[in-house]
């Protein structure tokens, strides 16, 4: 129990402090609360310090708030994205700024996102800079079939990014299982019940502990796997790869599974939702990009949802280090799916929730982040117009009530090649 | 997730070409050459077998049409009879007795979306080894694959690209992995059992090319030229100095010895192929643009190009076109400069804009990449319109692939290649409803018949799916 114990402590959560401590009034605009209730026009978010104290209409303005005029505008929670490897990869293919795997280590369950979370990267200002305030941050696999711990980070300015560390152990069962595992889905299962029974038999008496198997870090980060303390993601896309996943609580019943990707989820819906098991999926997989994505459709999550299934938005190994950008397309595209004949998607309120509350409430963190309900942390967006649209662009960003900057790399190079030709001094100059 | 023309350029499936025995021994006729073998199937081997399905003489009317041109029409008529557009315009256009009517109101027409850069069918889906078809990869020069030889017409990702995407034709290159990556084909997005019946009547070939990173990477961790950009530079102007060479003699009474690599070169420097150059940064674009002059070719496109803004003065002033993503970045250290105004950037200069996929996702989904490039000018106070952003994946691809004369645009006389959208293309709200390859209704989303299923997901699970 002691470990556990260590654990619970070391994850206790790192919410960056409010800065500023002011009381802010955003006026004026649609505002959308996020849990999938509908966009309320001419509302008032009030935030105190760093969190939410009231959305809606009617709402008393404290006199001592600084006003900011929302009219015309929309007013939402900061997108929270549902599965990413946001602030692990500064450049994707310069090995020394890739985080993401670590496939000459010893380690696999152990290793831990927490002490690689850039919060200066530029992805995650990038990200920021689209309204993107939270994000679920992921290892991905290399040697074994585990990748370690994952986070929920913010996307504040910030040197503290650590929302929730070890937040959840990552998994692959499926295809990349197979591979992982050495090279068939029965090495992947044996695998994975093997490494729980070694962590169990540490936990039982950790002096003893002697695995050719895995490592004492390893079995003693699997041991809240195992007792269903600690998440488990796993990452599956066929059908049959979910069932044999749902499978698993015959011989773990305490584990808490929450699949990803689940491009055929929807061929299973009704055993993922009978498990009550939720699902980060992937919004528009709809090619057979391998044979485990043979059923993959856009419909997938609405046909999810209509079953029964808790679901929201991930984009695993969709530019999910560089591109958390596209989580609002990727919902409204869900609601365009509404106007396609026999085709199932989500309603507007339902897509918004599937990048804001959604994702917060599948991670355990529904009281706290992901909508703007009174006592939430104050991660605000203002936006231009409808959110979910292509124009649209983002206006201002607030994260534990603190407004962040804006700027980014991207945003200095396009003022410096706004005229491309030099002027009385090279470009190096122009700042 | 995309590993295709920007990084997967490892493996190297062996090309065989055999079925090209029986023209080995046989001299190259030249264009000015009519003394020789001067045949059509010897001029144009694998040559097109595609004709336009039947159609039915039909009428849009009440619809906001973007012609591909940057012209818009509100509450407009578009009338297409014998797989041609006939007639454009207002409330005032005439439609003759018996066409089929289709109220628009409400809706959209575009002309058939054009993706410049597509691995359809070289990389298809499912993407396991089997398929990976794009990448010679076992040498920096391979000018004699032909990206053709390497398309699977049963690839899902063609009846997507139609259906969500409303694609009527595309461009297939070979991968990056090569300086000389081999000719490239423009086909029309039609179901068929054959490339052949897929390809585009009379469209020019294309030549990929490719600088910077992956070239230098495939090659140099093989230790061989290349593994610099000076390498890569070095390569390819010895290559061109041999097809000069080549074309000397070709010109000379003595034709040589057939020379596949050859002939493709001489194609490009004879101005009848047109080069389609994958490039990164400014700095290499303007190499790039250098090398052509030393040798006497034209750039038709820069492909990715994610730094022409940093030049986008030089490239209008060249005329040359970029085929660029709206916001991809980070994936290489090459790429790491891009940024979402690149678009409008380029087209504040007057420079030729593109937007491409290069991905069989986002092929699904190239006017939202168009209105998103366009949005992200708009905040920065470019002026563009609507329907100049539909002009970068409809008219400018085309004219970028020699085929603007054909289709492209809804000019009277060109293809009826035409989408119907069920509102504003530039919306994430909207997606095609119906779709027309040279006048064929070949994608109906109302209707279940009207929807391709490639070969390879008959008898699978989700055959069929709205998908």
């Amino acid at each position: 129990m002691k470990h556990l114990v260590t654990i619970l402590a070391a994850s206790v959560s790192l919410l960056a402090s409010g800065a500023s401590a002011e009381t802010l009034a955003i006026t004026g605009g649609t505002v959308v609360v996020g849990d999938g209730s509908a966009p309320m026009e001419g509302a008032t978010v009030i935030l105190r310090d760093d969190k939410v104290v009231a959305a809606g209409r009617n709402i008393t303005i404290p006199a001592n708030a600084r006003r900011i005029d929302a009219t015309g505008k929309w007013v939402t929670p900061g997108i929270f994205a549902g599965f990413s490897r946001v602030g692990l990869i500064e450049v994707g293919a310069v090995s020394q700024t890739n985080d993401a795997n670590a496939s000459g280590s010893v380690f696999s369950a152990a290793l831990d996102v927490q002490y690689a979370v850039n919060p200066f990267a530029s992805p995650i200002s990038v990200s920021r800079a689209a309204g993107v305030t939270r994000a679920v941050v992921s290892p991905s696999t290399s040697s074994n079939i585990f990748g370690g711990f994952g986070a929920i980070i913010d996307l504040g300015q910030d040197s503290r990014p650590i929302t929730r560390a070890r937040a959840f152990q990552f998994v692959e069962l499926g295809e990349t299982g197979h591979r992982r595992a050495g090279g068939s889905r029965t090495a992947a299962h044996i695998l994975f019940r093997a490494m729980l029974n070694e962590a169990r038999n540490h936990a039982s008496n950790p002096a003893r502990f002697d695995s050719d198997l895995m490592k004492a870090s390893d079995a003693r980060a699997l041991l809240p796997v195992l007792n269903g303390s600690t998440r488990l993601l796993v990452h599956v896309e066929s059908a049959n790869d979910i069932l044999k996943v749902l499978d698993l609580r015959k011989d773990f019943p305490a584990l808490k599974l929450v699949l990803v990707g689940a491009s055929e989820g929807w061929r299973v819906a009704e055993e993922i939702a009978a498990a009550r098991v939720p699902v980060l999926a992937s919004a528009l997989n709809d090619l057979p990009a391998q044979f485990e994505q043979l059923a993959a459709t856009q419909s997938n999550i609405g046909r999810m949802k209509r079953a029964g299934v808790q679901v929201a938005i991930g984009m695993i190994n969709d530019r999910d280090a560089h591109q958390l950008r596209y989580s609002m397309q990727y919902a409204g595209n869900l609601v365009a799916l509404n106007k396609v004949p026999r085709a199932s998607g989500l309603s507007w309120d339902e897509a918004f929730a599937a990048i804001s509350s959604g994702p917060a409430e599948i991670m355990g963190m529904g009281a706290r982040l992901g909508s703007l309900r009174a006592g939430r942390q104050g991660d605000v967006v203002i936006w231009t117009g409808d959110p979910l649209e292509l124009t649209t662009q983002v206006d201002k960003v607030f994260i534990d009530g603190v407004e962040q900057s804006l700027s980014n790399r991207q945003e200095r190079l396009r003022e410096r090649y706004r005229n491309p030709a030099p002027g009385a001094l090279p470009k190096a100059y122009d700042r | 997730m995309t590993t295709r023309g920007w990084l997967a350029v490892a493996v190297a499936g062996a090309l065989a070409s055999g079925c090209a025995a029986t023209a080995a021994e046989r001299d190259t006729a030249s264009a000015s050459d009519a003394g020789s073998d001067t045949s059509e199937s010897a001029k144009t081997p694998y040559p097109s077998t595609y004709t336009p399905y039947p159609s039915v003489d039909t009428a849009i009317t009440g619809v906001t049409i973007f012609d591909g041109e940057g012209g818009r029409i509100d509450n407009g008529v578009l009338f297409m009879s014998d797989g041609k557009v006939r007639a454009i315009g207002g409330t005032e256009t005439e439609i003759p007795a018996g066409a089929m009517q289709i109220d628009g109101t409400g809706k959209y027409v575009t002309p058939g979306i054009i993706d410049i850069h597509s691995h359809l069918g070289d990389y298809p889906t499912p993407s396991v080894a089997a398929h990976n078809d794009g990448n010679e990869a076992t040498s920096p020069v391979t000018p004699q694959v032909w990206a053709e030889h390497s398309v699977w017409p049963q690839d899902p990702g063609f009846s997507r690209a139609m259906a969500n995407g409303g694609i009527t034709s595309l461009q297939i290159l070979p991968g990056s992995a090569n300086l000389f990556g081999g000719r490239a084909v423009t086909l029309k997005n039609i179901p068929a059992r054959t490339v052949q019946a897929m390809k585009f009547p009379g469209a020019p070939y294309g030549m990929k090319m490719a600088c910077g990173e992956n070239p230098k990477r495939v090659y140099g961790n093989r230790n061989r030229l290349p593994s610099t950009r000076m390498g890569n530079l070095a390569l390819n102007r010895q290559t061109w100095i041999d097809a000069q060479d080549y074309q000397k003699k070709m010109r000379s009474g003595k034709p040589p010895k057939r020379n596949l690599a050859k002939e493709t070169l001489v194609g490009v420097l004879e101005g009848e192929i047109l080069v389609h150059n994958h490039c990164y940064r400014a700095d290499e674009l303007k190499q790039i643009i250098d090398m052509s002059k030393e040798f006497g070719y034209k750039v038709s496109a820069f492909h990715h190009a994610v730094e022409s803004y940093k030049i986008a003065d030089i490239l209008a002033e060249e005329g040359i076109c970029s085929a660029i993503w709206a916001d991809w970045w980070g994936f290489k250290m090459e790429a790491y400069d891009a940024i979402p105004e690149n678009a409008a950037l380029l087209h504040q200069a007057g420079a030729c804009t593109v937007i491409h996929s290069d991905d069989e996702n986002q092929i699904q989904r190239l006017n939202q990449e168009a209105a998103k490039a366009m949005a992200d000018g708009r905040a920065m106070g470019v002026e563009i319109s609507d329907a100049t952003a539909i002009s970068w994946i409809t008219y400018n691809p085309a004219k970028a692939m020699g085929i603007a004369d054909q289709t492209g645009s809804l000019k009277p006389g060109k293809m009826a290649d035409v989408v119907l959208w069920n509102g504003n293309p530039l919306s994430v709200y909207s997606r095609p409803e119906k779709v027309w390859i040279d006048g064929a209704l070949l994608f109906d989303s109302a209707d279940p018949s009207r929807r391709p299923v490639s070969d390879f997901e008959l008898g699978q699970p989700g055959e069929g799916d709205v998908k």
